[in-house]
């Protein structure tokens, strides 16, 4: 809301209050500043009169004026403007004066011509070319012919203003007026506000046709119209112009202006019809659906059954709180005008204004408005169409109401107040808020019975008025204590915990966390995973590439390790822990992933040492030391089964947990990058509750370790973990510990056979062991695997 | 036989005088101690002596051959010795050259700031409370005190789902599960971190998915101080102990009163400068008193309970902590980006700014 210090002075005294001091209160009770602003920023402009225009005569395109500027001084002024001509009145800018923008007049020869000042076009001021008049378009501003020459003329124009754009919050609807305004900043600076005069005369309207009013709709609760006639339609006081330019609004002749002068003190938005367009019955009710009607805008709308309209006996005229319909527009030949005052369902209007258009009017009856300003903001127009438009009033005001004026009296007492706002003010100090607010309230026993104004349509509840006492006495002094009552430990879930942990592990193996956006594309949602799912799907989305919930991680982290080798940041280790979401059924699921992502070395290559690539195993060695970290029970499987094509077929696996899939790992499928990148997904989920509850402690053995190697040919398609898991098998007790130390391909023995050499560990707990013992186990086992894998120890 | 063991110390002195290595001192042993050496061979002599002369010369010889050991055994050690200084001589490296590439994994930024303000609060007696991202109308909105009809409903702004679900816009609804969640009707401390969706265009201030930390309390004679103090906590837990904060009246549905609270402008200190706009405040965060109705809707008497809530963006914080521009940064995850946050903060004022 922007809001004009003249104006608002009208109805609180405020003049002699700097505007900056406002501007640094305004946001302490509340209302954020967006600016202060000038109306003209420009000083030392004065009224002349053009006696004389001469052609400049070393320039096509420059006049010489000779020009009044009062007490007898006549100045000879170049001007270049096509518009200027002799015996208008105009703004001249004289040597010393200055223009927005830093700009100073000084005298100047123009061509070989003396010039002594400057005649201003309105831009020039510093006024939008959009408030420029039709007649000053393109040139300089030509003044009304009884405009006094050697005055003023920031102030003739009333263009003396300072202007505070105020930014409300959602709940102030009343502060869509300059009374709101005014009732607020008497609140601040405890000063009575001083109602306009709404007075006027009527004229007797028995021998003319009266309105009938015909509302068929329970969404209009109050609805009043009333008939003037004999208008003339002219320019507004130069007062009316100025002031809705501060506020943002276009001037455009005394009638319009008017119903819009009235909408911004009041914040009851009217509409004027041409009455001899509109007719004399107005019936209010829903549109039809697909009913056409043309705004005043020139543009024809098409309706449904939840917008408000006001017609006539022939069609909609008006679309009620939005816009007016342009068969019934006031044009410079309109006579007769209605005026409309009403209130509308707010719910509907924002509707309708959000599918048609916002405007002014909509913007406040969104929010809802004062019942009981319905009919002064009506007068208020009747008195100003009389004074400023010659209008004659009419008597009859047809009237349609279902609005209960039930007055709202909240109950509070002093000691809630303090014990909420932590203060202790006394009822004294209470009272007097509430009085600088114009609220009427009693006071017994420390307890007060408020009558908030109708106009605070805000106000409902008792911390409500809490609000109002703690926001004007000031938050300034406050004193931060931390809550005194009986403390326990905070705690965090299970899993958040696991999660710490998980994050823990990654980090410490070098892997950087990242933040990757949920939202996600068709395209990428099936992506990396084989499940059978629904997708969550957004109803209406911002785009196309994020119009799914995703369900996999990898797809963002292949995407932003992409981004990062496009811009040479290389040797990349990626990680994320995000909530995914999919549709069982009726049910949406979310589930916790950890993902990640490498590329390039794991240790990078130096002057000194070659540097560790990233490759299956590597990752496979996160994925393993996380599990053994987070303290797993139960048994975990990597297994070349159920593989998405998106990874390379060859160098990936599922990875499972009791035989229950938790995950993928591997390299991803050439086609999808032409970077070489690993990546694995675990379900969080599914590794939770899982961990065992403590670390066993076992008792380090004090007995020496016996080491031998065991190496065999095999078939090159074992999988070395049954071969380990047979070693394992027939260790006894003392077989700690089964390394695979080397596997061969090679020319060296059968293209379909490999060489896999195991180094295994062997102790007791209790006792030393005798190398008998040892080979009796080891040489088991080499038998064993020789027969079960048709396997050959080598070096024998 | 005096004479002779003269001559042999005389001649080993020589001998040893040419010895430079361990090999050349190895032939200088064979040569006096070997089977067929100087020394050994002298006690061939010893069966041509009587009783009491072998005895005598037994002495001499023992004595001779212990010298003979001793020279020996000092040069070793003085050789070994050269030896090895030649050897460490010889690795000598450029200790200026810089060391081989290692990294530290890092948290994102945005987990920073959660973790640090976590840790504050759980040592305040506050639990961390999660809630689900696909969050329903009912607690995402309805149950806030926000009405169908209310502006923030609008499908414009949100993503939904359907009529009945959306991507939370917010983290408020937690509130609404963990009271709801409270059968006993107990007092509440809690902070919410999560990620929170709302239907902006990315752009350098606006993001479709960002985080934000809630934060409740709901107990017997809870008032606006507890709400400052333990926002100043959090403030001076994250921007150092020389930051204030005021409080300017504000609205939130769910909340009554409301307040935007800002701090003292941690880059000028209050003076004014352009990132505050000159002001001397920047704005962080939005508080308020719970709205009864909440506390009602929740099963909690509004007249017996009142609380405090409060949220802050994560983003926010991040980006006037470390002056970032553009809140897609931290969704891009450069890594020149994600390094500069991966370094210990001590939070102590130790060097003039």
């Amino acid at each position: 809301m922007r809001v004009s210090k003249n104006w608002l002075n009208m109805y609180v005294p405020i003049s002699d209050i700097d505007t900056e001091l406002i501007a640094d209160k305004m946001p302490l009770i509340g209302n954020e500043i967006e600016s202060v602003e000038k109306l003209c920023d420009a000083t030392n402009l004065v009224i002349g009169k053009v006696v004389s225009k001469e052609k400049h005569p070393n320039s096509d395109k420059l006049n010489v004026c000779m020009v009044d500027i009062g007490n007898g001084k006549i100045e000879q002024i170049v001007c270049g403007a096509k518009n200027v001509d002799k015996d208008q009145k105009v703004i001249v800018a004289l040597p010393s004066a200055t223009l927005p923008g830093g700009i100073k007049i000084s005298p100047v020869k123009l061509r070989g011509v003396e010039s002594n000042g400057m005649i201003c076009a309105l831009e020039e001021l510093g006024i939008e070319s959009k408030y420029v008049p039709e007649r000053s378009k393109g040139g300089i501003h030509i003044l009304e012919s009884d405009a006094p020459v050697g005055e003023d003329a920031i102030k003739y124009l009333c263009y003396n203003d300072d202007i505070l754009d105020v930014e409300l919050t959602a709940n102030r609807s009343d502060l869509l007026s300059m009374l709101g305004m005014a009732y607020e900043i008497g609140a601040v600076y405890n000063r009575q506000v001083i109602l306009p005069d709404t007075s006027y005369k009527e004229v007797d309207d028995k021998d003319i046709e009266k309105l009938s009013l015909d509302v068929q709709t329970v969404n209009c609760p109050l609805y009043m119209a009333k008939k003037v006639v004999d208008v003339k339609i002219k320019e507004s006081p130069n007062f009316i112009k100025a002031r809705l330019m501060a506020a943002g609004i276009r001037p455009i002749n005394n009638v319009v202006d008017i119903s819009n002068y009235v909408m911004l003190e009041y914040g009851q938005p009217l509409h004027f019809f041409d009455s001899d367009k509109l007719g004399n019955k107005i019936i209010v009710r829903m549109a039809k659906e697909n009913e056409k009607m043309t705004t005043l805008d020139g543009i024809e709308r098409n309706l449904n059954k939840n917008d408000i309209v006001i017609a006539n006996d022939k069609e909609a005229v008006a679309l009620a709180g939005v816009m007016g319909g342009l068969s019934t527009e006031v044009t410079d030949d309109t006579k007769n005008i209605t005026i409309e005052s009403a209130v509308f369902n707010p719910l509907l209007i924002r509707k309708t204004s959000k599918s048609i258009v916002r405007s002014e009017a909509s913007i406040r009856y969104e929010k809802g408005l004062d019942t009981q300003r319905t009919k002064e903001a009506l007068n208020r127009a009747c008195h100003l169409l009389e004074k400023y438009a010659d209008a004659k009033i009419l008597s009859t005001t047809i009237e349609h109401s279902e609005v209960n004026k039930v007055n709202k009296v909240i109950k509070i007492s002093l000691d809630k107040i303090n014990k909420i706002l932590g203060m202790s003010l006394s009822k004294e100090e209470v009272m007097n808020i509430f009085v600088r607010l114009g609220f009427s309230g009693e006071e017994q026993d420390e307890t007060f019975m408020v009558l908030v104004p109708s106009r605070r349509l805000d106000i409902s509840i008792p911390e409500d008025l809490i609000e109002e006492v703690g926001r004007l006495h000031g938050y300034e002094n406050m004193r931060g204590t931390l809550p005194t009552t009986k403390i326990k430990k905070g705690e965090i879930t299970p899993k958040h915990k696991l999660i710490n942990s998980i994050k823990q592990v990654l980090t410490s193996l070098g892997l950087d966390e990242v933040i990757t956006y949920s939202l996600t594309s068709n395209e990428d949602i099936n992506k990396f995973t084989n499940d059978k799912f629904d997708a969550v799907e957004l109803s209406s989305c911002l785009s196309e590439d994020k119009k799914l919930v995703r369900y996999s991680i990898i797809p963002s982290l292949v995407k932003t390790i992409e981004y990062n080798l496009s811009r040479n940041n290389n040797n990349l280790k990626m990680f994320e822990v995000s909530n995914i979401y999919y549709k069982d059924k009726n049910n949406y699921i979310e589930e916790t992933k950890v993902a990640a992502a490498l590329s390039g070395n794991y240790i990078n290559e130096t002057f000194d040492i070659t540097g560790i690539k990233t490759d299956f195993y590597t990752v496979k060695a996160i994925v393993e030391e996380l599990l053994n970290y987070l303290n797993v029970k139960g048994n975990f499987e990597f297994k070349k089964d159920n593989l998405p094509k998106e990874f390379h077929p060859g160098r990936s696996a599922s990875i499972y947990l009791n035989n229950e899939q938790i995950g993928y790992i591997g390299q991803i499928h050439p086609s999808m990058s032409k970077n070489e990148i690993y990546v694995f997904e675990i379900s969080v989920d599914k590794l939770l509750g899982k961990s065992r509850d403590k670390i066993k402690y076992k008792e380090i053995s004090k007995y020496p370790e016996i080491v031998k190697d065991m190496a065999f040919t095999l078939d090159k398609d074992i999988e070395i973990i049954n071969v380990m898991d047979e070693i394992k098998k027939h260790g006894d007790k003392i077989l700690k510990d089964v390394q695979v130390f080397d596997v061969y391909t090679g020319e060296k023995i059968d293209k379909d056979k490999k060489s896999v050499a195991f180094k295994l560990v062997f102790q007791d707990d209790k006792k030393t062991l005798t190398d008998e013992e040892v080979m009796s186990i080891f040489n088991t086992i080499i038998s064993k695997i020789e027969e079960k894998f048709k396997a050959n120890l080598r070096n024998k | 036989m005096n004479e002779k063991v003269e001559t042999i110390k005389k001649e080993l002195e020589n001998s040893l005088k040419k010895v430079n290595d361990m090999k050349s001192l190895n032939d200088v042993r064979v040569e006096y101690l070997g089977k067929k050496g100087k020394v050994t061979e002298l006690s061939t002599h010893m069966k041509d002596l009587d009783n009491n002369q072998k005895k005598e010369f037994g002495k001499i010889l023992n004595n001779l051959r212990k010298s003979v050991e001793n020279s020996l055994e000092s040069l070793k050690v003085k050789i070994e010795e050269e030896e090895l200084n030649k050897r460490l001589e010889a690795e000598s490296i450029d200790v200026t050259l810089p060391g081989n590439k290692l990294h530290v994994g890092s948290i994102h930024p945005l987990n920073k700031i959660i973790k640090e303000v976590e840790d504050l609060f759980i040592s305040m007696g506050y639990d961390v409370a999660e809630g689900p991202e696909i969050e329903t109308d009912l607690y995402n909105f309805e149950l806030l005190n926000l009405p169908a009809g209310h502006p923030a409903r609008d499908a414009q702004d949100s993503f939904y789902i359907n009529d009945e679900l959306l991507l939370r816009s917010q983290t408020s609804p937690v509130q609404i599960r963990t009271m709801l969640a409270n059968k006993e009707k107990t007092p509440i401390r809690i902070i919410c971190p999560g990620k929170v969706y709302r239907k902006d265009n990315d752009d350098a201030t606006h993001s479709h998915e960002f985080h934000q930390i809630e934060g409740l309390v709901v107990d017997k004679d809870i008032s606006m101080n507890h709400l400052k103090g333990t926002l100043e906590a959090m403030a001076h837990h994250l921007f150092g102990e020389d930051v204030q904060i005021r409080f300017r009246p504000s609205y939130f549905p769910f909340t009554e009163p409301s307040f935007e609270v800002d701090l003292t402008c941690f880059k000028c200190e209050g003076k004014g400068c352009s990132m505050c706009k000159g002001t001397g405040w920047i704005e962080v965060l939005g508080a308020g008193m719970v709205h009864p109705q909440v506390l009602k809707n929740c099963g909690y008497d509004p007249e017996k309970y009142t609380g405090f809530a409060f949220g802050v963006g994560v983003e926010r914080i991040a980006m006037l902590k470390y002056e970032i521009s553009d809140i897609r940064d931290f969704y891009t995850n450069n890594t020149k980006f994600l390094e500069q946050f991966n370094k210990f903060e001590s939070g102590e004022e130790n060097e003039s700014k």
